[in-house]
């Protein structure tokens, strides 16, 4: 067989693998739109891949605002606003605290500084299980069990570490010229923070904010723990939805559910995906 | 620069909340754990008497034994297709960054909202047994999912669909990142592609392979939402872990003790993966 052709096979099946796999990847999500948009006995009857016949909102209007949810059957619409409710302020305060840290983790020498990041690191990789029963107690004295107050507080203890991290990390290879002549120029801890390092952390903010976004949107194990149904966050809320349904399981609501659950963070993905890799990357080489 | 006292004011209350909120309750839970709390934390000083009775239960050995099937599997075979999709996407192919965007974009994605999707289509009455039924297939079954011995292999499957396009994402930097030198080389002596993947690339690619494995091993030992949505641990306990039998007796059957004692072996096995790493990690960043 001659070279040429030999390479055009291999540039076909190249491709090919390349399209089955990315077809298996996009599946799940697929069906999980298709079938949000069917009426309940087309699923049963049909195929699972198939466009919907007779398409409806109807799913999508019950996840939303008509499905039985622990007590009361509102949807998951005040659940979506507990969510936001948690990430915004949760985002915001552990961004900040992560660059005030980064900031002073790298331009002042202290004692212990070292050990102290090597401890706000290693609490990125803790199995959450082992602080459950004193953060609830915690929780409990402070008045916050069962509200959203408490997962914002709980989320942002949390983490500390990967804003931490990525701050760190970011300022750590600052041009160190720029913070020393500021400081010649009389600038004092917050002229130099907010003069030269945050103007110039705009990308770094952003990868801490998709990451903590993404982090605490789809959080559940703090969620299951510490909320009650007033205050359930999206994830533990689609999960009773899911589970609990008695009698007739509504799959296409269920789906209709999921897929709402999934927008936000989906859309944080396709507008910004770039940074979201980068904060995967920074989370995975440490350092 | 050395610290005067604004940034050792200002760095104090994140020290503080790190060391209470992570080492102190840490320390908390050990000392729960060689208590005989119930429902309730009790103080009282019981030994080791949680840990024999840990051992003693069936529901934490089948959660340790599906974790080890679990770990190992999702470790080998995300490493696996990750590397493979890695090495196929270096290819200079077209529209590169649109495969990379879809491979990756379950990353994004709640376990909750995986484990729902992955529910339905692994189920045999309305996912893909029935689907293929429904397309003429009729003697075709898969209801893995229905049967204790095989619905663990349906949360690795899940789990790689989530996590393989992170892995290729590490293995995709690592392979930018090699020495072209030594593949130019490789190529005037004549080696063919896939010969210089296995003994020039890959071998550059340790570190990655390292990484890789710890944060997939942390990840396996963490999982916890996926299974709840997926399975919840059943049929049976068929899909228990570490995870959800810790959640199970702490605070559903009231053995508080038995339940700090499973996730202070928790914390032990992420531990023993994940402190060599850091500890060289940290060095190499010190001595550059």
């Amino acid at each position: 067989m001659d070279k040429y052709l030999a390479s055009r096979v291999a540039r076909i099946a190249l491709y090919l693998v390349l399209v089955v796999t990315a077809f298996a990847f996009i599946m799940p999500v697929y069906v999980m739109i298709v079938n949000s948009l069917k009426p309940l006995d087309e699923i049963r009857g049909g195929n699972l891949m198939a466009l919907p016949v007779s398409w409806t909102v109807e799913p999508w209007l019950m996840a939303w605002s008509k499905a039985q949810i622990g007590v009361q059957a509102t949807g998951l619409k005040p659940y979506f606003i507990n969510s936001f409710l948690l990430v915004i302020p949760a985002v915001i305060l552990s961004t900040l605290i992560g660059a005030l840290n980064g900031y002073i983790l790298t331009q002042f020498k202290f004692r212990f500084s070292e050990a102290l990041f090597a401890a706000m690191l290693f609490s990125v990789f803790i199995p959450f299980q082992i602080v459950l029963i004193p953060m609830a107690k915690t929780l409990g004295m402070l008045g916050l069990a069962g509200t959203v107050k408490g997962l914002i507080f709980v989320n942002v203890v949390y983490g500390i570490g990967f804003t931490t991290l990525f701050f760190r990390n970011y300022y750590a290879a600052f041009p160190n010229e720029l913070v020393r002549s500021a400081r010649m120029d009389g600038a004092g801890f917050f002229g130099v923070l907010m003069r030269i390092l945050l103007p110039n952390s705009a990308p770094i903010i952003v990868v801490t904010v998709i990451w903590q976004f993404t982090n605490i949107w789809n959080e559940f194990l703090f969620g299951a723990s510490f909320s009650d149904f007033t205050s359930y966050p999206l994830t533990v809320a689609l999960n009773n939805l899911v589970s609990s349904s008695t009698g007739v399981k509504e799959y296409n609501v269920h789906f209709a559910g999921a897929f709402i659950a999934a927008v936000p963070t989906l859309v944080v993905y396709l507008v910004s995906g770039k940074y979201f890799v980068r904060g995967l990357m920074a989370g995975s080489v440490k350092g | 620069m050395k610290a005067g006292w604004l940034p050792k004011l200002l760095i104090t209350p994140s020290a503080l909340l790190v060391l209470v909120c992570v080492y102190g309750y840490i320390m908390f839970t050990v000392y729960l754990s060689f208590t005989a709390s119930t429902l309730l934390p009790n103080l009282e000083w019981a030994g080791e008497a949680a840990y024999t009775r840990l051992f003693s239960l069936e529901n934490w050995n089948v959660s340790l034994g599906n974790l080890g099937v679990f770990a190992s599997l999702y470790i080998l075979v995300a490493m696996a297709a990750g590397l493979a999709l890695a090495v196929l996407i270096d290819q200079k192919v077209r529209a590169e960054s649109g495969f990379r965007s879809i491979f990756l974009y379950p990353m994004a994605l709640s376990f909750i909202v995986t484990g729902t999707a992955w529910k339905w289509l692994l189920d045999p009455g309305v996912g893909l047994e029935h689907t293929l039924h429904t397309l003429g297939w009729e003697t075709f079954s898969f209801s893995w999912i229905k049967d204790s011995d095989m619905a663990i292999y349906c949360v690795v499957i899940a789990a790689v669909w989530q996590t393989t396009g992170f892995v290729m994402a590490m293995f995709l930097a690592g392979l930018r990142g090699v020495d072209h030198e030594q593949v130019n080389a490789a190529r005037l002596d004549g080696a063919k592609t896939w010969q210089i993947y296995r003994h020039v690339i890959i071998p550059q690619l340790g570190p990655v392979f390292i990484s890789a494995f710890v944060i997939l091993a942390h990840m396996a030992i963490k999982s916890y939402d996926l299974v709840i949505a997926l399975t919840n641990g059943g049929p049976g306990r068929s899909t228990w872990l570490p995870s959800v039998f810790m959640y199970q007796y702490t605070f559903t059957r009231n053995e508080m003790a038995v339940g700090a004692a499973s996730s202070v072996l928790m914390l032990l096995g992420i531990g023993v993966v994940v402190l060599p790493y850091l500890y060289s990690e940290l060095r190499k960043a010190k001595h550059g």
